[in-house]
């Protein structure tokens, strides 16, 4: 049965919040076997491998990242790094229930604001999310997950968790 | 901590206001032979006195010529904290201009990048520039007939950097007009320069990828002397490097390893790598880590790549290319580069405690796309403001800034492996783990910004 809109919405909002709990495990899980995290350096970035991003990672560079928010050497997360997704309502983009022999394929596009703190530093962002969301054996799941920051191109200080 | 730090520098500006700028001896007085008094990175008039005279006395770094291919092309930037212009020349030659109007001050262009065709023509009142910075036109001219405009440097148009250099495409200035020349300044260190060039099988490199702008909130010393500290990386990188190891252990030794964590481990090496690694370090502050080998020594090799090499220069001259895998050049003060993947590091100051810092990649023309992918991911995975080994980096160099305001020790130790006899020397390659380089630097600095009476520079 595919996902119906409410789904991919509900989806796409747990997924936000499971980076502000901080369940870091369960969002890994999230992403196929071939998900990507991207956040591309400037706007219209055609792809990950021929431009510089700020982050285009597969899932063995995302497992690396959750792995060392567990290890008490990882001394840029003292004090510790908080982060809060507030989203607008992800609006689906693109629905195709029946492609790649029935995986389907999603598309939706979210507004949000993020910020991340540090001790007495706040840091705000402005990005947009695109989720390509796949199912696999019935679940949801990314395939890919591209945040474009507002100001991407900008001089950026640490950003240590997920947008 | 933010107000903390900033109550902290507005105290320590007023305790030092106009210490050092007339009192040459005071400045010397900062480095030791083997140690570095704190007010060299957290004291506002040490850092003004930088940009006027050891970041204005040396060769900078600007940008590289692939940036503006055709005439009318420019990129700004910034060089000793003032804003400048590059661009191409109808003559083919590269400028570099500063990035003021004649007439009251605007800055005549705000993009990172362009193109101005023949002229540059200032937003506010249109006073027009030839892109050599001869003032070409301003609208009613007649208003200034009679006047003194042409006895005045408004009169001349934008400021032109006399002393240019375009080393195989990497653009340097010295913006005061005494100092010593390009070749005298640089010296062999340029090997490391030519070794990145030819590892191109045209012998050309060009800028592609993009720039990553990493806003760094501490002194921008911290950073060019990071670069060839060979004692962090198995501590500061602990939990990015040895997580990677960590995930890669127990797979058969066959199994293909992918690029990142090629990458990713050799920052994971022990003491006796880093010492086996090497330092060498030249007159004028200049030096590379990685004489013997380096941590981009054992990456897979890429055999289209490595045919290309042996089609242009022969098998022999592209082995000896391709096998010089040196860590990290600094051509001090700006400019850190990483021939062996192709990659530069640039740290643009903007303050005691703010620097930015910009990476670039470059294509090695003629060779396949996996060197360009390859640098790409290095420079995301390392250099990025979402990198794991930046995070901790700049932690270490944030905690030197906040910890530097503690009373009781002025100073900082560069003792390791220090040999008096090191004094002076012009080209010397000792141990990786040792400390010279950072000394080496501050001799330079030392030099730069209050020379001795008879010191000819």
């Amino acid at each position: 049965m595919a996902p119906t809109e409410q789904d991919l919405i509900r989806f796409v909002r747990r997924e936000a919040r499971l980076i502000d709990e901080r369940q870091f495990a369960q969002w890994y899980d999230l992403f196929t076997d071939d998900g990507f995290y991207w956040v591309p350096l400037t706007l219209n970035q055609p792809d990950g491998e021929n431009h510089t991003s700020l982050m285009y990672e597969d899932k063995l560079l995302l497992k690396l990242r959750i792995e060392r928010f567990g290890n008490p050497r990882s001394y840029s997360l003292h004090p510790e790094v908080r982060c809060l997704h507030v989203l607008q309502r992800p609006e689906l983009e693109h629905a195709d229930p029946g492609a790649d022999g029935g995986a389907g394929r999603w598309l939706t596009r979210t507004n949000f604001v993020y910020t991340e703190t540090r001790g007495d530093e706040q840091l705000m962002f402005a990005a947009t999310a695109w989720h390509t969301l796949v199912t696999v054996d019935g679940a949801l799941r990314i395939r890919l997950k591209r945040v474009d920051l507002l100001n991407c191109d900008a001089a950026l200080p640490s950003i240590q968790l997920f947008m | 901590m933010t107000t903390t730090t900033a109550q902290f520098n507005a105290a320590a500006g007023a305790r030092s206001a106009a210490r050092y700028r007339d009192d040459p001896a005071a400045l010397r007085a900062l480095v030791r032979d083997d140690q570095v008094h704190r007010d060299v990175y957290i004291d506002q008039e040490v850092f003004d006195l930088e940009m006027e005279r050891l970041w204005s006395n040396t060769w900078v770094y600007v940008g590289h010529d692939s940036q503006v291919p055709r005439p009318g092309d420019y990129v700004t930037t910034q060089v000793a904290a003032q804003p400048v212009i590059m661009v191409r020349h109808g003559d083919g030659a590269v400028r570099v201009v500063m990035n003021r109007c004649a007439h009251k001050g605007a800055k005549v262009v705000s993009d990172a990048s362009g193109h101005t065709g023949s002229f540059f023509r200032c937003p506010y009142h249109a006073w027009a520039y030839d892109l050599d910075g001869k003032l070409r036109a301003i609208p009613l001219k007649s208003g200034y007939e009679g006047t003194r405009l042409h006895e005045c440097e408004a009169g001349k148009g934008l400021v032109a950097v006399r002393h240019v250099a375009n080393y195989r495409g990497f653009v340097f200035v010295r913006l005061s007009a005494q100092g010593p020349s390009f070749d005298e300044y640089f010296g062999d260190s340029l090997s490391s320069i030519d070794n990145m060039v030819e590892r191109s099988p045209e012998g050309q490199l060009e800028v592609a990828g993009g720039v990553l702008r990493y806003l760094h909130n501490c002194n921008w010393k911290m950073f060019v002397e990071n670069l060839n500290d060979t004692m962090h990386p198995m501590v500061a990188h602990e939990s990015s490097a040895g997580t990677a190891k960590k995930l890669w252990q127990g797979r058969p030794p066959d199994e293909p390893k992918p690029m990142a964590i090629e990458q990713f481990v050799p920052f994971a090496s022990d003491y006796k790598f880093f010492d086996d690694m090497g330092v060498r370090v030249f007159a004028n502050g200049h030096s590379y880590t990685g004489v013997k080998f380096s941590i981009h020594s054992s990456y897979s090799p890429i055999p289209e790549y490595d045919e290309a090499m042996t089609r242009a220069w022969g098998a022999e001259r592209a082995r000896a290319i391709v096998s010089m895998a040196r860590h990290n050049t600094v051509y001090y003060p700006s400019l850190t580069i990483k021939g062996a993947i192709q990659a530069i590091r640039v740290a643009r100051p903007i303050g005691p405690d703010r620097t930015l810092i910009e990476s670039w990649t470059f294509r090695l023309k003629g060779a396949p796309d996996k060197l360009l992918q390859r640098t790409l991911m290095y420079s995301r995975l390392i250099n990025s403001p979402m990198s794991v080994v930046g995070h901790d980096d700049l932690h270490a160099y944030r905690a030197i800034q906040e910890g530097l305001h503690a009373s009781g020790n002025d100073w900082i130790s560069l003792h390791r492996d220090f040999d008096p006899a090191e004094i002076g020397a012009r080209d010397l390659s000792v141990k990786g783990t040792s400390e010279v380089s950072m000394r080496n630097q501050f001799r330079a600095w030392s030099r730069y910004m209050a020379p001795a009476p008879q010191e000819v520079r």
